[in-house]
């Protein structure tokens, strides 16, 4: 904490910073009352998120998980080079923790983020897919298995320094999109159950841009200045491919590159390198720009074709996640839906199916829709779900 | 977090003694290099003499065997490679100070209890000609169990094995004598035992040759090199005084830790102290709540003020699967769910008691999930 007497400006930096967040984090009564465990990446949107709910006066537990080896996951393996220390991510976690005067933990998830986000990453890129392994790292990790620590430790709530706004519903927690479009992370979100988010907290979601690093500077916090993380954790910039052939050695065969009727254009060396929508890094002259439209796994192809190719009308979701009281009506709904983490929503009917899956028709065909990532629906600002854009083409 | 805590984490380290605070302290101010001649040197050299006996007599040894180091950690290492021995037998359960040293070494398994296998030791013995070095610790840290150390002298007397002793947890716990049990090395740690941290000792039976590994300087007869840490030192020999003086209190600690056992057994279905009917430190007992992570608990404990430990801490704070409870072939759901509480010349009923009532209210709050947990992991 900072220093005695101090509580007096935390308290108007907090007013100030946040003033919903004693609204937001919906727990009655006094909050030095509410155990919240808050899930510290060692970044600064975790140590901000901490820091609120410390000034405001929870009881707050930081615990943050140690995923990888962050030796092993990005040089190839070496005899005897197992560490048990970790990187500077949990390092930084501590500190903020110790300057904001809170316990601190760290939970040995490696095992587990390997078999449930790491490996099924590896498998979804040999599958021709393009996986986003942070929903699966949400859904499996953080939002199972932290969250039922946090529930061990006798906690009423967990929070992440995700962007996002949690509201209460006339029928349960409701999850609106950040206020900061450029920050908005509901995409990541989209699989937590209406479960789960009984017990979710998302402190940061309201605030804007530089608010964060304006609240870990006024709270003394080292991380302050850290530049925010790139991407993947466990893949170190550009090398996702590494990643992936050293999970499942032999995942990388070279194959060939065909234009949509099958011609043969020329060779890649692993259809994992390619991602629906690509364009550079083809080695391929043509007298107009050619796009990766499919990855075929079974043949190793990498099929190519003119930017008008890429388009779709329709997609099939699997696994849908609906966080609406009535379910998904077979007959259609209107929504908004987000197939990439960087591309704003779309328009598009959405059918609920038997199967737990969905057909999606949009507005105007999309380009670019690449199997393994998120669907993601929204209702204006509202997470209203999403769903896994399925390889079977949609009938 | 609570602001007062009740520590049953003895195992990890003892809080320091009042002697070795007070000795401590009163050295921190003395001048002197114990090495030099003048009489400056000659003072600080008597400090580290009397440290000397104190520690020598805490073992049953001879002030001369003992050779001052900077803990238990570089004692393991000084025996482990100081004999020249290249042929290594260890016991599975040694500390990974000793484990680490020689990767290599061939492993002597133990029985369910934690007991070495001596079959296996006389087998592995007279398996090659070239003359062995075997490790086997007094005491083990994460269950307490106590070695038949004598009787493993005795099989590698047969092979003229040395026998290297670690006795970081048992000493100050239980008696030790160095010539009844008859190893050749033994260490010994000066923070397990109500000492400050940062001292250790090694002991070598006369007759025993070990080089030094920390070389230059000449110190302790040439078997480790570097001015003597004579605060540490001293410190060290005033807690193993107060320690061998403690030795029927530590020993009547068995009597907590066992009721404290029923207590738990009684009060929470299906926890159990593992190795129990083995003999075992009077202070240590290892204890498991199936369904609730090893990690898990000693999270909760501390934040309801109670200090125990989980498997081997590793600095970064994590915790990994015991090798000791995998060596006994205690099942994952059990071993990954054992803590050990460790307690000490500290501790009160007290304590127990907040450490009891802490640990039913965790098991009470997880409750059905708890069995439901056990059964999707059986």
């Amino acid at each position: 904490m900072p220093g005695d007497g101090d509580m007096d400006s935390m308290n108007r930096v907090l007013a100030d910073l946040d003033p919903t967040l004693a609204a937001d984090m919906a727990l009655p009564g006094r909050p030095q009352d509410h155990r919240v465990v808050v899930a510290m990446s060692g970044g600064v949107d975790s140590a901000a998120t901490a820091a609120l709910l410390v000034a405001a006066g929870y009881d707050v537990v930081g615990i943050t998980l140690q995923l990888y080896d962050h030796g092993a996951a990005t040089e190839s393996a070496k005899a005897g080079g197992k560490t048990c220390c970790a990187g500077q991510d949990i390092y930084d976690a501590r500190r903020v923790a110790e300057t904001l005067g809170i316990p601190h933990y760290v939970l040995d998830y490696e095992h587990r983020f390997r078999t449930q986000v790491m490996e099924p990453f590896a498998d979804a890129y040999r599958a021709g897919e393009t996986p986003v392994p942070c929903v699966l790292c949400n859904q499996t990790v953080k939002f199972r298995d932290l969250l039922e620590t946090a529930r061990d430790l006798g906690a009423d709530a967990l929070a992440t320094g995700h962007y996002v706004r949690r509201r209460q519903g006339e029928h349960g927690p409701m999850v609106l999109r950040g206020t900061d479009e450029g920050r908005d992370q509901s995409y990541f979100l989209f699989a937590t159950t209406r479960d789960q988010l009984e017990l979710l907290r998302f402190p940061l979601g309201g605030l804007a841009k530089d608010a964060t690093r304006r609240i870990a500077a006024r709270f003394g916090l080292a991380v302050s200045a850290k530049a925010d993380s790139q991407d993947i954790c466990f893949v170190p910039t550009g090398g996702y491919a590494r990643v992936v052939e050293r999970l499942r050695p032999g995942a990388l065969e070279p194959g060939e590159i065909v234009d949509l009727d099958g011609r043969v254009l020329g060779r890649h060396d692993g259809i994992a390198h390619f991602t629906i929508g690509q364009r550079r890094g083809l080695g391929i002259a043509a007298g107009h720009p050619l796009y990766v439209v499919r990855l075929d796994p079974v043949r190793r192809q990498v099929v190519v074709g003119p930017e008008h190719a890429l388009k779709t009308p329709r997609l099939r979701l699997r696994g849908v996640n609906w966080l609406a009281n009535d379910p998904l009506p077979p007959a259609g709904v209107r929504l908004d839906i987000k197939v990439r983490s960087t591309r704003p929503a779309t328009p598009a009917t959405v059918f609920g199916r038997s199967d737990g899956g969905a057909e999606v028709v949009f507005d105007t065909p999309q380009p670019g829709i690449a199997p393994g990532q998120a669907g993601v629906l929204y209702q204006g600002e509202r997470l209203m779900g999403g769903g896994w854009i399925s390889r079977d083409d949609a009938d | 977090m609570t602001d007062t805590i009740a520590y049953l984490d003895h195992n990890a380290t003892a809080p320091v003694r009042p002697e070795a605070v007070a000795a401590v302290a009163e050295v921190l101010s003395l001048i002197g290099n114990p090495s030099s001649v003048h009489r400056a040197g000659r003072a600080a050299r008597s400090r580290l003499e009397r440290a000397r006996d104190q520690v020598a007599a805490l073992v049953g040894a001879s002030p001369s065997d003992v050779v001052f180091t900077s803990g238990g950690s570089e004692a393991n290492m000084l025996a482990m490679v100081g004999t020249g021995r290249t042929r290594i037998l260890v016991s599975a359960v040694e500390h990974a100070s000793v484990l680490e040293v020689v990767p290599e070494a061939a492993r002597i398994p133990v029985d369910s209890n934690g007991i070495i296998d001596l079959a296996a030791l006389e087998a592995l013995l007279a398996s090659d000609t070239r003359p062995a070095l075997v490790a086997v610790m007094l005491a083990n840290n994460e269950t307490g169990v106590i070695q038949p150390v004598r009787d493993v002298v005795a099989v590698a007397n047969r092979y003229d094995a040395l026998v290297h002793c670690d006795a970081v947890q048992a000493a100050g716990k239980i008696p030790v004598d160095l010539a009844s049990l008859g190893v050749h090395l033994m260490s010994v740690s000066a923070h397990k035992l109500g000492g400050p941290a940062g001292a250790g000792a090694l002991i070598i039976r006369p007759g025993v040759t070990v080089a030094a590994v920390q070389r230059g300087g000449g110190q302790e007869r040439g078997r480790r090199g570097g001015t003597e840490n004579l605060p540490g030192i001293v410190g060290f020999g005033a807690a193993a005084e107060a320690a061998l003086a403690g030795l029927p209190a530590a020993g009547a600690l068995a009597l907590q830790r066992d009721r404290l056992e029923r207590r738990l057994e009684a009060e929470v279905p299906g926890c159990r102290p593992i190795a129990a009917s083995a003999p075992r430190l009077p202070n240590t007992t290892c204890i498991s709540l199936p369904g609730v992570a090893s990690e898990v608990q000693v999270m909760a404990l501390d934040l309801a003020g109670v200090c125990v430990s989980a498997g081997a801490a590793c600095s970064s704070g994590k915790t990994g699967r015991s090798h000791v409870l995998k060596a006994m072939a205690v099942h994952p759901v059990i071993a990954d769910a054992a803590i050990r509480v460790s307690l000490g010349w500290t501790t009160t009923e007290g304590d127990i008691n907040r450490f009891v009532t802490a640990w039913c209210a965790l098991a009470a709050r997880i409750g059905p999930r708890r069995q439901a947990r056990v059964a999707s992991a059986a």
